[in-house]
């Protein structure tokens, strides 16, 4: 069994309204340093695979199919083997 | 003109859109369950509003895999007149029969108001009998319709006169002040290359009719019309 955590993220240059308003929210809380604020998704997904080159394919095929929107966003699959 | 509404779990707009087809604009029509796959007896397809799959994921991104959808490109493919009005519009960029993606809207609200479009292209099957310029009111009610694609998309779209509607203020102003949600270049609405396939995030189907505060809807309905008496399929 591996468990998988992959993380999506908004690609360069692409606007991301939720961080804008959270980073005026961190500068009203007197957080004046932060510089800017992305906001993602963090999926974690537990899967039954032969080996983990074959989990790492099919979590990309995922990940490029449905988990990430490849017009706007970047992903990063993280892999682990776990019993 | 006979439609077919598709139906996936969540949608919201499908009996408003069946109501105008079939009250206002005296066409058959019907509902399509999202587990079907045929649509050979369609003249055009209606995408509606609404949440598919509750918008978890990324709005429409779980719908663009429902059994119909392989069919529903199949059928933009060879021609056929697509039209997808709000969550429609998001299920056909994620399906990839348009351009680009949906990100929040700018101020993070869901926005429920009643906007001013610019008619850009007056030669499509979708807004043949609008004018060039002319400028209508339609509701639109929506949290991700910030329409965003990389440059390269933006200037296909410009190039090949893929821009149908565009937000803009009660003279034709254009300016983010007029953009409710902060959409690339003011779109609210675009087509294919071929123009079968129109995607937009106001509702004509919600001003199609005098009792409901306007009409301007119903041309975009009656232009498929037009274009389908006009050419046929």
């Amino acid at each position: 069994m591996f468990k998988a955590i992959i993380y999506v993220t908004l690609k360069e240059g692409v606007l991301d309204p939720q961080g804008e308003a959270v980073k005026k929210s961190l500068h009203v809380l007197n957080y004046e340093g932060v510089d800017e604020v992305r906001i993602g998704k963090f999926i974690e997904v537990w899967l039954k695979s032969q080996d983990e080159e074959t989990a790492r394919r099919e979590l990309e095929d995922m990940s490029d199919k449905l988990l990430a929107n490849p017009v706007i966003e970047d992903y990063r699959v993280e892999l682990m083997e776990v019993v | 003109m006979k439609s077919g509404i598709i139906v996936f779990p969540g949608s919201n707009c499908d009996a408003d859109c069946l109501h105008v087809m079939k009250n206002v604009m005296k066409q058959e029509s019907e509902y399509i369950w999202h587990q079907a796959s045929n649509l050979s007896a369609y003249d055009a397809i209606i995408l509606p509003g609404g949440f598919s799959y509750g918008d978890y994921l990324r709005t429409g991104a779980i719908a663009r895999f429902s059994p119909i959808m392989s069919a529903v490109v199949d059928y933009a493919r060879q021609g056929g007149m697509v039209i997808g009005i709000c969550n429609g519009f998001q299920i056909l960029l994620e399906v990839g029969l348009l351009p680009g993606a949906m990100l929040r809207n700018r101020s993070l609200k869901f926005i429920c108001d009643t906007v001013n479009l610019k008619v850009r292209q007056a030669n499509t099957p979708f807004s043949n009998k609008l004018e060039e310029g002319q400028i209508i009111q339609v509701p639109i009610a929506h949290g991700e319709g910030n329409y965003y694609c990389d440059e390269k998309t933006l200037q296909e779209l410009n190039d090949n006169k893929q821009i149908i509607f565009t937000y803009c203020g009660p003279e034709g102003e254009e300016s983010l002040e007029y953009n409710p949600n902060g959409s690339l270049a003011n779109i609210a609405g675009i087509c294919n290359e071929k123009g079968n396939v129109l995607g937009m995030m106001p509702h004509p189907e919600r001003c199609s009719e005098a009792v409901l505060g306007g009409t301007d809807g119903y041309k975009i309905f009656a232009s498929m019309l037009n274009y389908l008496e006009e050419v046929g399929r």
